[in-house]
């Protein structure tokens, strides 16, 4: 009886999608496919996602094994998932708000080196990195709890060092969680809209991702819009297709 | 214990979720209201709209005007899918050229322009960069947020540029003038093109600097009856109202120059 529940959970996500590529003109989609602008929102999304996945990592993974590690950090891993709650507008004002021009350390950075955060690439990344981050956090910091630091105890009283304890034990039990969460961080990123377009702004070739390309092309010409929807999933399917968990998931 | 919280946090939703406002204003009077009328129209027109709104609501009680603002084109959509709407009042002809297209407008009630709005430049309040003129835009580290040429109000910058002859870089093309409004008025933009009405609404925030190629090109917004309106005659009066003297003093008074 449980399939009843699963179909229509499917059909939720499935149908809609299916709605739209019924509305695709197959006649334009090589030229819209193909046309500048989609091309440099396609590699500019894919290049800024990837980027920011990495950050994620880089920052998100150490996040998650001090989260689960830590006692008394629930109050800091709160903060930590805010950017799952907020919308992502209000995450690109705060971001906005931090590192602008007038901004809390923005200001610093523009009037101390003349650096200047929004309106760059470097943005468009920053903007992904953080709703995505919350998203690496949560697989892994979940996984860890599960796995418990049995393990790394056992390690530790065998005369392992922690650098050690955390490359060769650790990460290689996390690798189906890291896998999982990392798809999703970079799937989070690539569809990122609101944030982007609110701290980075939106010129093609720099910050105009695919997601920002959908929506512009939207006010004008609602068939062109469909038309890089596609290209939006096709990407996001190859993605999650390539890069499936490997392990016992 | 933590099946209290549960229940604390559930009952708080409910309760916040019973706390939002209907849309739509209810006045201070909070009547009881039978017949709404359902107006659609472009983001810019805002402040204007909301008290036209408040107009119409006591003049005519019993009636529950919501106003539905947004991008003219994404309200244009709206209404081709099927959105229910009585009136609709766009920034640009084309837009609303699109909406009577696919829906069709009332019988009895010709599509015309209630209002124009001209561009200027908006610069933070005390004009910091001291921008004078359009080709003050294109001057090196000049940071200058527009409209993306595909809304209404980045056609008409488009056009005033060219015909100025000044080519600008934009550090940004966003989906809607309020946005390039929002972004001048936090710092983050030396300048931006939006409408008068726009400097109008962030007074505080913004300041003008008008250029005489402005009022070569403007935006004619029109005002229209859509085929589907539930109670025509109704539109139609706050169609008139807004074209009447009442609502062109009022458009008058936010920004926009009236035909």
């Amino acid at each position: 009886m449980l399939w009843i529940p699963a179909a229509l959970g499917l059909a939720l996500v499935a149908l809609p999608i299916i709605g739209l590529i019924s509305r695709v003109d197959p006649a334009r989609l090589p030229e819209e496919l193909t046309s500048p602008a989609a091309l440099d929102a396609l590699w500019l999304s894919v290049r800024t996602s990837a980027a920011a996945t990495g950050l994620c990592l880089l920052l998100g993974l150490p996040l998650a094994v001090c989260l689960a590690r830590v006692p008394r950090t629930r109050l800091l891993r709160a903060v930590v998932l805010l950017p799952m709650v907020m919308p992502p507008v209000v995450g690109g004002l705060a971001l906005l708000y931090l590192l602008g021009r007038n901004g809390l350390l923005g200001q610093w950075l523009y009037l101390g080196f003349g650096l200047r955060v929004p309106f760059t690439a470097v943005a468009v990344v920053l903007a992904q990195a953080f709703v995505a981050l919350p998203f690496l956090v949560i697989s892994v910091e979940g996984a860890l709890r599960t796995l418990g630091d049995q393990y790394e105890r056992t390690a530790a009283t065998l005369g392992a060092p922690p650098g050690w304890t955390f490359r060769r034990v650790t990460v290689p039990l996390l690798t189906p969680a890291l896998g999982s969460g990392l798809l999703l961080t970079f799937a989070r990123a690539l569809g990122e809209f609101g944030a982007t377009i609110v701290f980075a702004g939106s010129v093609q070739g720099r910050t105009r991702t695919l997601p920002l390309e959908i929506y512009l092309r939207r006010e004008s010409d609602v068939g062109a819009a469909t038309a890089l929807s596609l290209l939006l999933i096709v990407v996001a399917l190859v993605v999650v297709l390539i890069a499936r968990p490997r392990g016992r998931m | 214990m933590r099946n209290v919280r549960i229940a604390l946090v559930v009952v708080l939703l409910l309760v916040l979720g019973a706390c939002g406002t209907r849309s739509g204003s209810s006045g201070p009077t909070g009547g009881e209201r039978t017949a709404t009328l359902t107006v659609f129209a472009a983001a810019s027109l805002r402040e204007s709209f909301q008290e036209l709104e408040r107009r119409f609501e006591q003049e005519n009680p019993g009636v529950d005007v919501l106003l539905n603002l947004g991008g003219s084109a994404d309200l244009a959509q709206q209404i081709s899918e099927g959105a229910p709407a009585d009136v609709f009042a766009s920034a640009d002809e084309a837009t609303m050229g699109a909406a009577i297209h696919a829906r069709g407008s009332a019988p009895d009630h010709p599509v015309e322009p209630f209002a124009t709005n001209a561009l200027t430049i908006a610069v933070p309040e005390g004009n910091p960069k001291k921008i004078s003129s359009l080709a003050d835009l294109a001057a090196p580290g000049m940071t200058v947020v527009l409209c993306a040429p595909q809304v209404p109000c980045g056609k008409l910058a488009r056009r005033l540029l060219s015909a100025a002859g000044v080519s600008i870089e934009a550090a940004s093309e966003e989906n809607d003038v309020t946005s390039v409004r929002d972004k001048v008025a936090i710092g983050e933009a030396d300048a931006g093109l939006v409408y008068k009405s726009d400097v109008r609404a962030e007074a505080a925030r913004l300041d003008a600097v008008d250029f005489p190629e402005a009022s070569l090109v403007v935006n004619k917004y029109p005002i229209a009856v859509l085929r589907e309106a539930r109670d025509p005659a109704m539109a139609g009066r706050f169609v008139s109202m807004v074209k009447g003297p009442v609502g062109q003093e009022i458009l008058r008074s936010h920004g926009f120059q009236t035909p």
